[in-house]
């Protein structure tokens, strides 16, 4: 396995690294030091601060700066001679299209998104370039090889969905201190401070149907004449005492569960606090309304600290005001940003005191804002060892030795003493629509749903299309591009608004719709199947998708095909271990959420069962958990 | 802990691994002094990945000058000649790793390891050692276990594409999640000697062929009064005369360490470059176990081989009272 004996596949490959983030810097630092002479690398981000603790090729006076750019740079100390080409850009990009897939013999993804990570697969398996998939969160880690009619590709497992919370759990009756974060984040902040058009829950419904939801529009309302602290009051007791007491009269819903407390200002803070209360001042100094903070000027100093209900109280009043006096400008139009100070305040505090109101135990800012910016957990040490099993695997792909693919876990407690676990890769599924050519199903009520539905919900949301094109037999019904001319244009929007059972030639049950990503060359088949009813919490999006089973197979850790070479793990080749034998039965998978969320020690312990465990890479803005799932829970909300 | 707060500026840097171990490990990570004796691919790895963490100090030793051939898994040692030309190892890797982290002391001292007195390994509470002799590790592991203060004592070495890490944290005591509940525990480790004493014949059937391969590389190394790594293919023979023996001594089939691995070992005794940041990785991870008392550290022994892929624990104590 030393490096002169793979020097010649080593040293003529081009290879092609998307992310150069936390395990991008590791990896094409390893790369150089393996012999790769020829690396191209795409990262559309700049660096951060909290990139730096494992981040390593950059520093703090790189801030700002594009990462491809300074990690080839940091790269090129150590290693004068090889080519590295940078680009600081999304690798959606048009301009990274088949054609450019193809130059590279290996892709290797360091990615941060389920969504960029779809895009690769499905330009790698039109450019028939293998690729080499990865992802961290904290001491776990994983590493995929995906070759073409060989192995599976990345999408022919399905990716689970990202987590929901019911709507009445998070409007009425919330058990953990996340439904509290959502609570305050989706509803309550984007209430006060967003999009004012978008529809909101945030009013409970009392028992008497319509109550006085028309009235209650107006608490939220700020008249320029009212006194700020008069306002923030009216918003508080409106939502953790009037709001509580309204739910308090749906008997039926506290009969097995503990009844909530309504909490009004003037209890939690009495009058004399509040004329202590926010020294602005202390804010005075700064211009930069970034930097406004209620901790600033209240003088709360470490967010590791749980504050007590007067102090989340004065926070939330401080931080309301704030909001008010020095971004007055962005109300209307704010979106919650976990890197935006006096917005995390905002939602800790709010949080915090529905928390009380429900007997759900307080959080730090720092954990809240964990929590509500779904932040993943990330050390240098488990992105090294990943990208060491990146370029361990690169060269068996360059050497087309694909008895030996194997993807591996890293594990943060052993199983069966192993704590890196290589098995064999699974084979490509049948029904994968990424990969095979198997139709999918779709049941949908077609007399009342409209092609927008289906572009939105599913080609969109569930199939990852950028720019998708939709025909029924030889009629193309709609299409996304730059070359469009007005008429057509014109006539796709009406389309997007028409029912489908409306159509020329209806879209109903037996119709098959061609669906087609020009960019990704990927294209699908979806029969039509006409179903009059969906339940709304558990089939939210009025319309199911399946037809994309997941595949069973048997794994089998190998160890024939290195004995002759010395191999070193297992005394007796005659042996055989039946405990080596892994079975993977559908939904076995492991889930994203059940990675990502606070307890990770149970998961390494069981991956036994395991098919695959989705792990997230570490980075800052764009995790999966994120968007779709900050997305999907505003859809939730808002589809009651 | 002693309650005093991490800085905003620690927090703001560390944020991401504060969320996976805790202000509390970090307030003691950043008190921890940490020695390494011995510089290749592995332990610059290692290095890095403490001073990213964070901790209070990382002091170097190895007299070594660099050499073109030092550079090869090495990516502390800048490429140019007129820059590490005539400096040694340790000096061009403190210079890299203070750019890493201002937070972090890094230092060189000079000297021979097994020179230096119980005294000067007092001062540290994690010493590593690599590139060196059978008899410098039994040595310095006696040294750290004679101090009235407890030193977490670790070996690494990397050849060819396999890797070992043996551990000794004496009596450790850490805390662990079982569930919702944090439940202590302990785990009470031999000494690197004691370790390999224990018979062959009284060790599990599946144990890792790699441990044989490396006490017979070790052994044949010691008594050719060769370097550690200075070995070729023309030693073969040798080596497996000594296994030979071994296995003999020690009643243990001989097909139980192959021959193809110890050709593997002295054909190339460099370290692969990918298995640099996979044993570099894992032994930074325990480093950060032992030092915060969060989360169980293996016990004792690790073996990774890139040919199999796996990385594997095994323990080597003859009290298995944990
Ligand atoms: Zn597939």
């Amino acid at each position: 396995m030393a490096t002169q004996k793979h020097s010649p596949a080593i040293k003529g490959a081009k290879v092609l690294m998307v992310g150069a983030g936390g395990i991008g810097c590791e990896l094409l630092k390893t790369l150089a030091l393996s012999g790769f002479q020829d690396i191209h690398i795409i990262d559309m981000d700049t660096i951060e601060v909290s990139n730096l603790n494992r981040q390593f090729l950059f520093r703090q006076s790189h801030v700002g700066q594009s990462k491809a750019k300074v990690a080839r740079d940091a790269v090129l100390k150590f290693r004068p001679h090889i080519s590295i080409t940078p680009y600081h850009a999304n690798v959606k990009d048009p301009d990274f299209n088949v054609d450019f897939f193809k130059q590279f013999n290996v892709v290797l993804n360091g990615l941060d998104n389920l969504d960029a990570r779809r895009h690769v697969n499905r330009l790698c398996l039109a450019a028939d370039v293998p690729l080499i998939e990865s992802g961290t969160t904290g001491f776990l880690g994983q590493v995929t090889v995906h070759v073409k009619g060989i192995t599976e590709c990345y999408e022919c497992q399905p990716k689970p969905a990202p987590k929901t919370y019911p709507v009445c759990t998070i409007t009425s009756t919330p058990s953990k201190f996340v439904h509290c974060i959502v609570w305050a984040k989706e509803l309550l902040f984007a209430k006060l401070f967003g999009d004012k058009s978008q529809a909101n829950d945030l009013n409970v419904r009392s028992s008497d149907g319509a109550s006085s939801s028309e009235q209650a529009e107006d608490v939220f309302e700020h008249s320029k004449d009212e006194d700020i602290e008069q306002y923030g009051r009216r918003i508080y007791d409106h939502v953790f005492g009037y709001n509580i007491e309204v739910a308090l009269s749906n008997e039926e819903t506290w009969k097995n569960r503990n009844r909530p407390k309504p909490i009004y200002s003037r209890d939690a803070m009495p009058n004399d606090v509040s004329q202590q209360n926010g020294n602005v001042e202390k804010n005075g100094a700064t211009n930069d309304p970034s930097l406004v903070s209620a901790m600033v000027s209240l003088g709360l100093k470490n967010p590791q600290d749980v504050w007590s209900l007067m102090e989340n109280s004065r926070v939330f009043l401080e931080a309301l005001k704030l909001f008010f006096m020095k971004r007055g400008k962005e109300i209307g139009n704010m979106i919650f940003d976990k890197d935006d100070q006096l917005a995390v305040e905002f939602v800790t505090a709010a949080a915090n005191i529905r928390a009380t109101a429900f007997g759900i135990p307080l959080h730090s800012l720092f954990e809240a804002k964990g929590i509500a910016g779904n932040i993943v957990h990330a050390v240098a040490t488990t992105n090294a060892i990943i990208a060491g099993l990146i370029v361990i695997e690169t060269v068996k792909v360059l050497q087309n030795d694909a008895k030996n693919y194997r993807m591996t876990y890293c594990l943060e407690h052993p199983t069966r003493k192993m704590l890196l676990m290589p098995v064999e890769p699974f084979e490509p599924n049948k029904s994968c629509y990424v990969c095979s050519e198997t139709p999918l199903l779709l049941e949908i009520n077609t007399n009342r749903a409209k092609l927008r539905d289906i572009v939105e919900k599913i080609v969109k949301n569930k199939l990852g299309m950028n720019s998708p094109l939709i025909m029924h037999g030889a009629a193309l019904l709609y299409e996304v591009g730059d070359d469009l001319d007005e008429a057509m244009i014109k006539n796709y929007a009406a389309n997007l608004d028409k029912v489908l059972s409306e159509f020329p030639s209806p879209v109903t049950s037996g119709t098959m719709l061609t669906i087609e990503d020009l960019q990704q060359e990927l294209k699908c088949n979806i029969n039509i199947k006409h179903r009059e009813e969906f339940d709304e919490e558990k089939e939210p999006d009025g319309m199911v998708l399946s037809g994309w089973t997941q595949a069973t197979s048997v794994v089998k850790e190998d160890k024939k095909s290195n004995a002759n070479v010395g191999s070193t793990s297992s005394a007796s080749e005659l042996e055989t271990d039946k405990n080596n034998e892994i079975e993977t039965a559908p939904g076995k998978k492991r889930k994203l959420s059940d990675v990502s969320e606070a307890d990770t020690s149970s998961v390494a312990g069981d991956t036994k069962s395991h098919g695959k465990f989705e792990v997230l890479d570490d980075d800052d803005d764009d995790v999966v958990m994120l968007n779709d799932w900050g997305s999907a829970a505003n859809k939730k909300l808002r589809s009651q | 802990m002693d309650g005093e707060e991490l800085t905003e500026q620690e927090t703001a840097l560390y944020d991401r691994q504060i969320r996976v171990w805790g202000a509390d490990a970090q307030r003691r990570l950043s008190k921890a002094h940490i020695l390494v004796c011995g510089i290749n691919g592995t332990t610059a790895e290692f290095c890095k990945n403490i001073v990213l963490a964070g901790v209070g100090s990382l002091t170097l030793v190895d007299d070594r000058v660099a050499t073109e051939e030092a550079l090869s898994a090495n990516f502390l040692i800048p490429s140019d000649e007129s820059v590490y030309g005539g400096k040694t190892l340790t000096e061009l890797c403190r210079d890299s790793l203070k750019d890493f982290n201002p937070m972090v002391r890094v230092s060189v001292e000079k000297g021979d390891l097994s020179n230096f007195g119980g005294e000067f390994y007092s001062k540290f509470d994690v010493v590593v050692i690599s590139c060196c002799s059978l008899s410098t590790k039994k040595l310095i592991n006696e040294k750290c276990r004679k101090l009235s203060k407890r030193v977490a004592f670790y070996t690494v070495d990397c050849r060819d594409s396999c890797g070992e890490i043996f551990v000794d944290l004496q009596l450790h005591k850490y805390s662990k999640q079982k569930l919702e509940e944090t439940i202590e525990c302990q785990h009470n480790y031999p000494s690197f000697e004691e370790s390999i004493s224990v018979p062959w014949k009284a060790l599990p059937r599946k144990m890792s062929k790699l441990y044989f391969a490396m006490r017979v590389i070790e052994r044949f190394e010691d008594a050719e009064q060769r370097k550690p790594g200075e070995v070729s293919i023309a030693d073969l023979p040798g080596v497996l005369k000594l296994k030979n023996e071994f296995c003999e001594a020690q009643s243990l089939k001989e097909s139980h360490i192959p021959d193809a691995l110890l050709e593997r070992l002295v054909t190339d005794p460099r370290e692969f470059p990918p298995v640099c940041p996979i044993i570099g990785g894992i032994l930074g991870q325990e480093v950060i176990k032992a030092i915060s008392g969060k989360g169980e550290p293996l016990k004792n022994f690790f073996f990774f081989d890139a040919m199999d892929g796996k990385g594997i624990i095994e323990d080597l104590s003859n009290n298995t009272g944990s």
